[in-house]
């Protein structure tokens, strides 16, 4: 390693003296004068309409501002990644008719400091017919469930150019399909046929800093908004959006972040401090409590995973069929990049030559999911290398063998079309077990990506 | 009510509300950096100050208590602007990723180290039973402690 200037050295985290001094800057030490507080009137059910809200007796309390709704928002409905083609936008900034989860901000308190916009809150006077929610994706796919989104699905529309991925005008399908090769043909000829189904539950990502942020109103009808985000273009392009504004009049400042995970990627809140800014004309800040982070900010979806595969007598899976179920909670998000991401990964790093993959973008009314750590491929990987462990057991071959006869070569043709020039499954797994002072058989040691 | 304290040895004053948290007094009203929001709960540890050398939640702590004592942050813990021992240790170690549950990890092992020059891996443990990360896995940060306990 010594030819290497990075390679093979320690290298220092360029904030750590910073950190131990405490003089790391994030955005709770950001503030202006005169700036006010928010704290939001949040949904208590999961889905509900909308008949009345009242603000009067909250206007009344000395020290409130002003209490946004949906009205004070000038284009309500957005999406995330709207720049990459995916929509359509089906998240209000504040709700005018329905909420769809539970914790759902409906209107914000603007006060001159946190207590005062906290008591405020609890006396706006919310009525909400409540509806009967969608809470598991398989009951949200059933032809009887109640319908929470307005194209009349409980799914995300595929292959229409909707999702990031696809012309617009194809035929659009309730999933995301891959296929390759003829996978009825290779279950027809298979000696064993495995089947398994794997979930993942939600995870939250529980950074240490939860969510906050500041929007200052400048001249000229522009903004500074100060945010603990892992992703300031989206929270630009949002904010441009929702504001009817051009992004150049948007000015994001993101310091330190407390922690993100994937969990500071998605514009979640951004929109609503920039609402409130620009409608009091004042700087606002939103430090979320601790409850607000677990309830209402993204989590990890919750993915369903069904696995059927064609086995031949010798070891070689010629052929896979795949379902999987992505929550994305009740709104839109990062969900279908998400799923496009996860069904391309469905073969894991093995080489599998039929294959037939559904993935479903659910819509249920939980808090939505949005990106963490290895997004698409974590939940993935999970069921793929359970489902190789039951597919060695049933045809009585050790795992280990399993996975090297069917590891990615170079050359082979991956799920997505994609031609393998930089396998190393299996030098990864001789490597490992080098390690672990693990024998490998002869066999397996002669085996190559390259051959 | 008016409240007189010593926070990283400078004399300071607030008029707090009898209500008031240390928290809420050092961060919003002081603009103190070395403290972070984390739970209000009194859970993450990430509010961690020491009163009179002793860990406390900041956030549980109420303002008005602290009046006549010492109050020390990380900010605080610089001889002469030289790092202390056990920042410099958190250093050596890279014992911090994002940096936001820092300042409370080094004044419960500061306190710990005062207390107790040659604690045991279970005794740190217990002594960082309150303060949660999220980044590291905790390693380097016991690693980090433990370097100047074998000294």
């Amino acid at each position: 390693m010594d030819e290497f200037a990075i390679l093979g050295k320690p290298v220092r985290n360029v904030q750590l003296l910073g950190h131990v001094t405490g003089e790391t800057e994030f955005v709770d030490d950001i503030s202006f004068p005169g700036m006010l507080w928010i704290k939001a009137v949040r949904s208590p059910v999961p889905r509900g309409r909308i008949k009345k809200i009242d603000t009067s007796k909250a206007e009344r309390l000395p020290g409130v501002v002003k209490i946004v709704t949906a009205k004070d928002v000038p284009n309500n409905y957005h999406v995330n990644m709207a720049a990459l083609g995916i929509g359509p936008p089906d998240e209000p900034v504040l709700p005018d008719t329905e909420v769809n989860y539970k914790g759902e901000a409906i209107c914000l308190v603007v006060a001159r400091d946190e207590d005062t916009a906290a008591k405020a809150a609890q006396l706006v006077d919310v009525e909400i017919e409540e509806l009967p929610p969608v809470l598991d994706m398989e009951e949200a796919l059933r032809p009887d469930a109640p319908v929470i989104k307005p194209w009349g699905l409980n799914a995300h529309i595929f292959g229409s150019g909707l999702d990031g991925a696809t012309p617009r005008g194809g035929q659009g399908r309730p999933y995301f399909l891959v296929k390759r090769g003829d996978v009825d043909r290779a279950f027809e000829s298979a000696d064993y046929v495995v089947e398994g189904s794997y979930l993942v539950p939600p995870i939250e990502h529980a950074p240490i800093e939860p969510h906050i942020c500041v929007v200052k109103p400048e001249p000229g009808g522009k903004l500074t908004i100060y945010t603990a985000t892992q992703a300031p273009y989206f929270v630009r392009d949002n904010v441009a959006t929702i504001l009817g504004i051009p992004p150049s009049k948007i000015r994001v400042v993101s310091p330190a972040v407390g922690g993100g995970f994937g969990g500071k990627v998605d514009p979640e809140f951004e929109m609503q401090v920039a609402v409130a800014a620009m409608a009091v004309g004042r700087p606002v800040k939103w430090r979320w409590t601790r409850e607000e982070e677990f309830m209402v900010s993204t989590v990890r979806p919750a993915v369903k995973i069904e696995f059927k595969d064609a086995l031949t007598r010798d070891g070689l899976i010629i052929g896979r069929r795949g379902r999987l179920l992505h929550d994305s909670g009740a709104y839109t998000r990062t969900s279908p990049y998400g799923v496009i991401k996860a069904v391309f990964n469905l073969s894991g790093p093995y080489h599998i030559p039929n294959v037939y993959y559904q993935g479903y973008c659910v819509y249920t009314n939980k808090q939505p999911s949005s990106a963490m750590r290895g997004y698409g491929v974590f939940e993935v990987s999970y069921a793929v290398e359970l489902q190789m462990e039951r597919d060695a057991r049933t045809i009585g071959m050790d795992s280990l063998e399993f996975r090297f006869k069917n590891a990615y070569r170079n050359n082979q043709v991956s799920a997505s079309g994609k031609i393998i020039e930089d396998a190393y499954l299996i030098e990864t797994m001789k490597e490992a077990a080098a390690l672990a002072s693990y024998p490998l058989p002869p066999h397996l040691l002669s085996m190559s990506s390259w051959g | 009510m008016r409240i007189r304290f010593v926070l990283d040895g400078y004399d300071v004053e607030a008029d707090v509300k009898l209500t008031d948290t240390l928290f809420r007094v050092l961060k919003d009203r002081l603009g103190v950096r070395s403290v972070h929001f984390g739970c209000g709960e009194g859970s993450c540890g990430a509010c961690i100050v020491l009163v009179d050398g002793k860990p406390r939640y900041s956030c549980l702590t109420l303002a008005a208590s602290v009046d006549g004592k010492k109050v020390t942050t990380a900010a605080g813990l610089r001889v002469d602007g030289e790092l202390a021992e056990i920042q410099r240790a958190f250093v050596e170690h890279n014992a911090a990723q994002c940096g936001y549950c820092t300042p409370g990890m080094i004044l419960v092992a500061k306190a710990l180290l005062d207390q107790n020059q040659n604690p045991t891996d279970e005794e740190i443990y217990e002594a960082l039973a309150g303060n949660l990360c999220r980044c590291t896995g905790y390693v380097p940060i016991v690693e980090a402690i433990k370097s100047l306990a074998r000294r």
